[in-house]
């Protein structure tokens, strides 16, 4: 079973490879609407990928209102 | 469809189309690659009066409220039409507000009865707003686990009566709906919306863009949204026509749905569909240059072919690929909530993909103009639906004026606010705060905004006013939003954003402290609520006796200022 540094990691890794970031360059702060520039539409395919890597399903609705890699990691730990 | 002139409510409506179509499906609830749920007329009937009888049995009668806090599911529906045989009132609310925000609008509507899904209710039930809204009184939540505790709440399914509910007749003029417009930070817009201007929409959208037995629309934007009220339920079903619920809409399974269920129709925002554009483009950019050619030269054929009217049929057989990955049987998109850019409709049309734009507000009962594609005009937002009388007031010399409007789908006023319902309501005639102008086709164009807002392009109508609260207590003299386009106005409806302006204290200097706070505070709205920049001005803002920013007036000393240079951007 992964650790949440271990998830949040995980996380940040996977964020930065799909929106071709350096690795290293995402915290877990890191607001992600900001830091990607990326739009609600967007986050949905990045939930996808982060699906695909932990083999979880993440209901829209867990995802709701959040915007930081923190809280992200936070819930898919909760389904793992 | 109905003949919905002989009809006095949308329950009757209903009602009657629940009869009429019995043994035709009207329900399909998918997610992800599992079928959740298909339901007939019948059964959907079936469901729906079991609720019934069961809120009967609590007291809930006429004119009573309840409202909805779903996502797009076949218990939305269910509940909804429950509420209407029962001859109450509808109050749809976003449940992507925050807890607090739905208590506000809760308390504000005076909502008796509350249905929702375990995951909202989970956060509702927790949060302290409970505690203002006294006024509901019953807590439905569906899907919670048989063990959860639901604080108070009960579980949905097993809410049922035995026997026949009663129907209760409503009339015309009655209320039928409270549809928030926007408004929960401060002065809440609840929209009164009665049954004849559902009726009377319904007849002048479907005589445009017609649903029949067979027709399934694939429902996206929330029903809480009064676009996929009126086109992803109250049209197909007193049509015949079936409507597709996604529990999840992550793009690939969005994509899937239109071939898996052969979609006629579906309703997008801009967003949306702009999305849609990058991925289709990406597809074509893909191609082998020689596969490349082909394709320009049969969309270049498509495009003369079409110049006048959309030719489905043969579109479909000259641009094959495309079509069947929409399923094949698409005859419109539709898209509604915000401005779209005409270089995306203008993309789908060439690809011989109708999309019926068009332009409304939610106090106008959904649509003002579609456009009806004979010819397709990407410049502008269509013409007015029928019934609909469109005015353009105190015209500049170029046409352009604010947009008021006159129709029977025009709500009756805003809820518990005499004084907003007389400034936007004024003879009958709606005003819009939208300016633009009607050329010599009939065609309206947008071209900006009078009022002090914007519309994002997921179609969310966000009003300064609204998301100050966040900013409450921050260490400078006094502060102030508003959208950057009412201060500079633009002859543009996209990009729009919104400013913080700030008056800092004597000697107080916009620091790398102040930008943290700004930031922090910014970052706790959801995120198309955020400010975009600030901007300072280094004078005391005019106010009433009362204290209340005079807003008009500070807007017209910021336009003195440069745009450019005095946006600070966040």
């Amino acid at each position: 079973m992964r650790t949440l540094e271990q998830t949040t990691q995980e996380v940040l890794d996977l964020a930065a490879k799909h929106f071709q970031l350096p690795s290293g360059s995402l915290a877990p702060e890191d607001d992600f609407f900001k830091k990607l520039g990326i739009d609600s539409l967007q986050t949905l395919e990045l939930l996808s990928r982060l699906e695909n890597h932990f083999a979880i399903e993440l209901p829209d609705y867990e995802v709701q209102g959040v915007s930081d890699f923190k809280t992200l990691a936070e819930r898919i730990q909760s389904r793992l | 469809m109905l003949d919905l002139s002989q009809y006095q409510s949308v329950g009757e409506a209903l009602r009657e189309a629940l009869e009429r179509f019995s043994t035709e499906v009207c329900l399909i609830e998918a997610d992800r690659e599992r079928e959740k749920d298909r339901l007939t007329f019948a059964e959907f009937k079936k469901r729906a009066l079991l609720l019934a009888k069961a809120l009967q049995e609590a007291g809930f009668s006429e004119g009573d409220r309840a409202s909805i806090i779903m996502t797009n599911q076949s218990k939305w529906l269910i509940s909804a039409y429950a509420t209407f045989f029962c001859g109450g009132v509808l109050v749809p609310l976003d449940y992507k507000l925050t807890p607090e925000e739905q208590w506000q609008l809760l308390k504000h509507s005076g909502a008796k009865l509350l249905i929702t899904e375990y995951p909202i209710w989970r956060q509702l039930s927790v949060s302290a707003g409970r505690n203002t809204a006294t006024n509901v009184k019953t807590v439905l939540v569906t899907e919670a686990p048989a063990t959860a505790d639901l604080a108070g709440a009960r579980h949905w399914e097993e809410f049922r009566g035995e026997g026949d509910p009663v129907f209760v007749p409503r009339k015309r003029s009655d209320t039928a709906s409270i549809v928030y417009s926007s408004g929960t930070g401060g002065r809440p817009k609840g929209c009164i919306m009665t049954h004849e201007n559902y009726l009377e929409q319904c007849v002048a959208l479907t005589s445009i863009y017609p649903f029949w037995p067979g027709v399934r629309y694939l429902s996206i934007l929330p029903t809480n949204h009064a676009i996929d009220f009126m086109v992803g339920f109250f049209g197909p079903f007193t049509c015949g026509a079936a409507v597709v619920h996604l529990r999840t809409l992550r793009p690939e399974y969005v994509r899937e749905a239109f071939p898996k269920y052969k979609i006629t129709y579906v309703s997008l925002v801009p967003l949306v569909l702009k999305n849609l554009q990058k991925g289709l483009q990406a597809r074509f950019d893909a191609l082998p240059p020689g596969k490349r050619k082909v394709f320009n030269a049969l969309v270049a054929i498509n495009k003369a072919l079409t110049k006048s009217r959309p030719r489905l049929g043969l579109s479909r057989l000259l641009l094959k690929q495309v079509h069947e990955a929409f399923g094949g049987e698409l005859l419109a998109i539709i898209v509604g909530g915000a401005f779209t850019e005409p270089q995306t409709l203008q993309f789908f049309y060439d690809l011989g993909i109708p999309v019926a734009n068009g332009y409304g507000l939610t106090e106008a009962g959904t649509a003002i103009t579609v456009n009806d594609l004979r010819p397709f005009r990407a410049d502008t937002v269509g013409k007015p639906l029928p019934g609909m009388e469109v005015r353009i007031l105190n015209p500049a010399p170029d046409g352009v004026g604010e947009v008021a409007v006159r129709s029977k789908t025009v709500m009756s006023g805003y809820l518990n606010d005499p004084e907003l319902t007389a400034e936007t309501i004024v003879d009958g005639w709606l005003m819009t705060g939208d300016l633009g102008k009607v050329d010599e086709t009939g065609h309206l164009q947008l071209s900006g905004r009078k009022k002090n807002m914007i519309v994002t392009e997921e179609g969310k109508n966000i009003y300064p006013e609204d998301i100050e609260r966040v900013f409450e207590s921050l260490p400078v003299k006094e502060f102030c939003v508003f959208a950057a386009n009412y201060i500079w106005p633009k002859r543009s409806m996209t990009g729009e954003q919104l400013v913080l302006v700030l008056h800092l204290d004597q000697g107080q200097k916009y620091n790398e402290q102040l930008l943290r706070d700004v930031t922090a505070r910014n970052q706790r709205l959801l995120n198309y609520k955020r400010v975009h920049g600030v901007v300072l001005l280094d004078e005391d803002f005019p106010r009433t006796a009362s204290l209340k920013i005079k807003r008009n007036e500070l807007a017209a000393r910021l336009a003195k200022l440069d745009s450019a240079a005095a946006i600070r951007p966040l």
